[in-house]
């Protein structure tokens, strides 16, 4: 007896009762709903205001960019249909395309587009590096506005489409007047898809619609770059926090794909011919150890040398897979398989593990067998998992550990502490980053400025000098040496610890086709059959 | 009696008080920050800062309590930190799939645990009886998110018979409400009918000593009569009390069996309010708990006059 007998069975006491309403979702849906299982809930929809991916992933349906990265990661004209650079580098003057609408059916007018960035530049470091040079950024007609700089500023366009929060998306100017530090309360969008606000419960479920008047690009799809053109009729993410859950309903049709299929799963979704596995994304996930660099002993570059001598990205990374083909080691700042990729400097970590010479530059750090607190998420299997083998590191070099596994609301707000250890400050902590957040020097984790490093204020002027020769180079070539430059740098100030890069599947029914691999989840040319 | 319930419903509000100043305090002292949270892994420290003062958070204790008591007065749980939704709306759009899963875990609990239970004292220390009474361990023992993992593999992957996760609510048809529900409150229940059934056996072992349950016996009422009439009212004073009791355990389940099931319920908005921080979901969700409770003992208690004559109020 199938679902449905079964059901026509059970239902006939019932059924008499005029028979039943069907479900008013599964009306809607149709065959052309694409079901996902997003990796988290979406908690909030202003992506400017939050940092976070699912508010990032939300955004990139709901609102277009000016600029977007496309999957060599570079950045590609998006609403914008040109741009010119004065002979100085000074003025930027950009054009938007003809026929952009937000979802109110309004234009998108330059003075939108100038809005959006002012709101954006608070919140987003290239953003406002690029405000601390600004003369003057002013709408010139409805499709044109000018930025003017006191100094040339290469990545520009980098910084109007990259790919990690906060992305510079573009709202109506009465929305983006918003304070960054406050929520929108309108989700007027210009992306390819509307905000279904009435269908919203979080933690459960959030609904796009297509947008029919969104006017792709004619290139090809590419990330966050070319037509995104959408075909299903809704989207509706769907969230399970129980990975077997998602497993459980990819395998029996609720859903059609899921964002992230649980290592453990992989072999039972694999074994099914309705399903669909591959890997979600070439630059992976990144494994960080952050070190707080305020405090003893990992104040001393010597203490947080030993780490890294005594360290194996294998153990680490062994720890979360077994399948040697799903991870790959990082001797580096940069994701494996960029452009800005080097391994300079990092011999430390690429020859094997010196626990005793570990143990020495511990000790000559003046390390006395203090408690060392560790950090990591439990609520997140990633980072204990790294958590776990960090505690044996420690154990390994005789640290005595304080190990607080906690959860990531909690590690969040401890992190921000400059207290010491003992008194509600911490020693180290496990994060992650997606790989594509680690791809050039943009990323925060790399900075070195003391008081405002967000990475455990680690302070060191080298590093500091080479991030800023990147910023100002003009060429690849440039870009690489600046690389280079900086990974040896990090290396030699131990800036954090690289443990790897874990990449992972996505799984999906077979009726789905056009999704590609990449960081996120792209849903332009993503069809399902019925 | 309607004095006392006044007076029982009157003494809701010193104790939802006192509720009330004990979530808030906890959570002002506990560990963690939404602004953090907020800001994501790239904001300066000045970010979170700004982020914080420009929810409130910066501002001393008395004046955010003071402030969130004077909302609760008048009926405002305030809004999320996150979503932007008022705290009301989302827990009016959870409350029908925990109050269907609680309701439907209930009566199934009640119509196995209760018969099961009858008929273990009357056969007590027979086959029949350790058998009940295993499967009362088992189903005490044995976690509900395992039960619910099973379940789901049998009847939904194997068999596809009922569906993997989801809710739909009661307005669109009564059949696609019900299906989604089976599985959930069967893997809840199990804990549930395992305590109902325990009690029901030693309540009933009680009173089938009585003398008048010999006398019943010696005028020739039926089995199933003198059971199911006149043992399982005289016993029904403790079973009724330890389903009100059971309705924490079915709130605590629920948290559970929502997410094992991905059903959209209190029980999941709570653990994600409290993951995130989100200081007034977690209040406004634990305010209605406590509510919850204290008007189920209301009822309890006021049931025990329906089922003994003896108790006056």
């Amino acid at each position: 007896m199938d679902r449905r007998a079964f059901l026509k069975t059970a239902a006939g006491a019932l059924a008499a009762s005029n028979g039943f309403a069907a479900p008013a979702i599964s009306q809607r849906a149709g065959a052309r709903a694409l079901r996902l299982v997003p990796f988290a809930d979406l908690a909030s929809l202003d992506p400017v205001w939050s940092g976070d991916y699912m508010s990032r992933n939300a955004g990139l349906l709901v609102w277009d960019t000016l600029y977007g990265v496309d999957a060599q990661l570079k950045p590609q004209r998006q609403m914008v249909e040109s741009e010119e650079v004065s002979a100085d580098g000074l003025a930027w003057t950009f054009r938007l395309r003809a026929g952009l609408k937000f979802h109110d059916g309004e234009p998108v007018l330059a003075k939108d587009a100038v809005a959006s960035i002012n709101r954006w530049a608070v919140r987003e470091p290239m953003g406002g590096m690029i405000k601390a040079i600004e003369n003057e950024l002013v709408a010139v007609d409805d499709r044109t506005f000018r930025w003017v700089l006191k100094r040339p500023y290469p990545r520009m366009l980098l910084a109007l489409g990259k790919l990690s929060p906060v992305n510079c998306f573009v709202m109506p100017a009465r929305v983006a007047a918003t304070d960054p530090f406050k929520q929108i309360n309108e989700y007027i969008g210009s992306g390819p898809m509307r905000f279904v606000r009435d269908e919203w419960v979080p933690g459960s479920r959030a609904v796009f619609e297509r947008f029919a008047a969104y006017v792709p690009r004619q290139e090809p799809a590419s990330w966050l770059a070319g037509g995104k053109r959408i075909i299903s009729d809704r989207v509706e993410w769907m969230i399970m926090p129980e990975p077997s859950t998602a497993a459980a309903a990819l395998q029996s049709g609720e859903v059609d794909w899921l964002e992230y299929a649980h290592i453990d799963l992989v072999p039972v979704l694999q074994k099914n011919r309705n399903v669909v596995t591959d890997l979600r994304d070439p630059l992976g996930d990144v494994g960080m150890l952050s070190l707080n660099q305020l405090h003893p002993p990992f104040s001393d570059v010597r203490a947080r040398r030993a780490i890294l001598a005594a360290m194996s990205q294998d153990g680490f990374m062994h720890a979360l897979t077994a399948d040697d083909k799903m991870w790959k080691p990082m001797p580096s700042y940069f994701t494996p398989g960029t452009p800005l990729y080097t391994e300079e400097g990092s011999e430390i970590l690429k020859t094997p593990r010196k626990l005793d010479t570990a143990k020495r530059l511990l000790a000559e750090s003046g390390y006395a067998g203090e408690p060392v607190t560790c950090m990591a998420a439990q609520n997140l299997a990633m980072h204990k998992a790294l958590g776990d083998v960090t505690v044996d590191l420690l154990q390994r070099l005789g640290v005595k550990v304080d190990f607080a596994a906690t959860d990531w609301g909690t590690i969040v707000a401890r992190r921000g502490q400059k207290a010491p250890p003992g008194q509600g400050g911490w020693h180290m902590y496990i994060i992650s980053l997606s790989g594509a957040d680690t791809t050039d020097p943009t990323t925060r984790m790399i900075r070195t400025n003391g008081d405002v490093a967000s990475n455990g204020w680690s302070k060191s002027a080298e590093v500091e000098a080479e991030i800023a020769s990147w910023y100002d180079a003009k060429t690849l070539e440039e870009e690489k040496a600046a690389a280079r430059r900086l990974n040896r740098a990090a290396f030699d100030q131990v800036v954090y610890a690289p443990l790897g890069t874990l990449l992972r599947h996505k799984a999906y029914r077979n009726n789905v086709s056009g999704i590609v691999q990449g960081p996120l989840p792209f849903f332009w040319g993503v069809s399902k059959t019925a | 009696m309607l004095t006392y319930v006044i007076r029982r419903i009157l003494a809701t509000i010193p104790v939802m008080a006192v509720v009330a100043l004990f979530v808030f305090s906890l959570l002002y002292i506990a560990p963690g920050d939404p602004a953090a949270v907020i800001a994501g892994d790239q904001a300066t420290p000045d970010d979170v800062a700004r982020i914080r003062a420009s929810l409130g958070l910066d501002r001393p204790f008395l004046v955010r309590f003071g402030e969130w008591s004077w909302q609760i007065l008048h009926g405002d749980l305030g809004t999320s930190i996150f979503t932007n939704l008022p705290v009301a709306a989302m827990i009016a759009q959870r409350i029908e799939p925990t109050l269907s899963l609680m309701a439907v875990t209930l009566a199934f609990a009640v119509l196995v645990a209760v018969p099961i239970g009858v008929v273990a004292a009357w056969q007590a220390d027979t086959l029949t009886d350790r058998a009940i009474m295993g499967f009362a361990v088992l189903g005490f023992s044995v976690p509900v998110f395992v039960i619910g993992y099973v379940l789901a593999y049998v009847f939904a992957l194997q068999l596809d018979w009922l569906p993997v996760q989801g809710y739909t609510p009661f307005a669109e048809g009564v059949a696609p409400w019900i299906e989604n529900l089976i599985l959930p409150a069967l893997a809840l229940g199990c804990v549930y009918i395992a305590l109902i059934a325990r009690t029901t056996r030693a309540a009933m072992l009680e009173v089938l000593q009585q003398d008048y349950i010999r006398t019943a016996r010696a005028k020739g009422i039926g089995q199933a009569g003198l059971l199911f009439v006149h043992a399982l009212k005289n016993a029904a004073v403790p079973i009724v009390t330890v389903i009100g009791i059971g309705m924490a355990l079915l709130i605590g389940g629920a948290v559970v069996t929502e997410t094992v099931f991905a059903i959209p319920g209190i029980g999941r908005l709570t653990v994600d309010a409290i993951l995130r921080r989100d200081y007034p979901v977690i209040q406004g969700v634990v305010l209605l708990f406590s509510f919850v409770y204290v008007v189920v003992n209301l009822v309890v208690d006021l049931t025990y006059t329906v089922l003994d004559p003896r108790i006056r109020y």
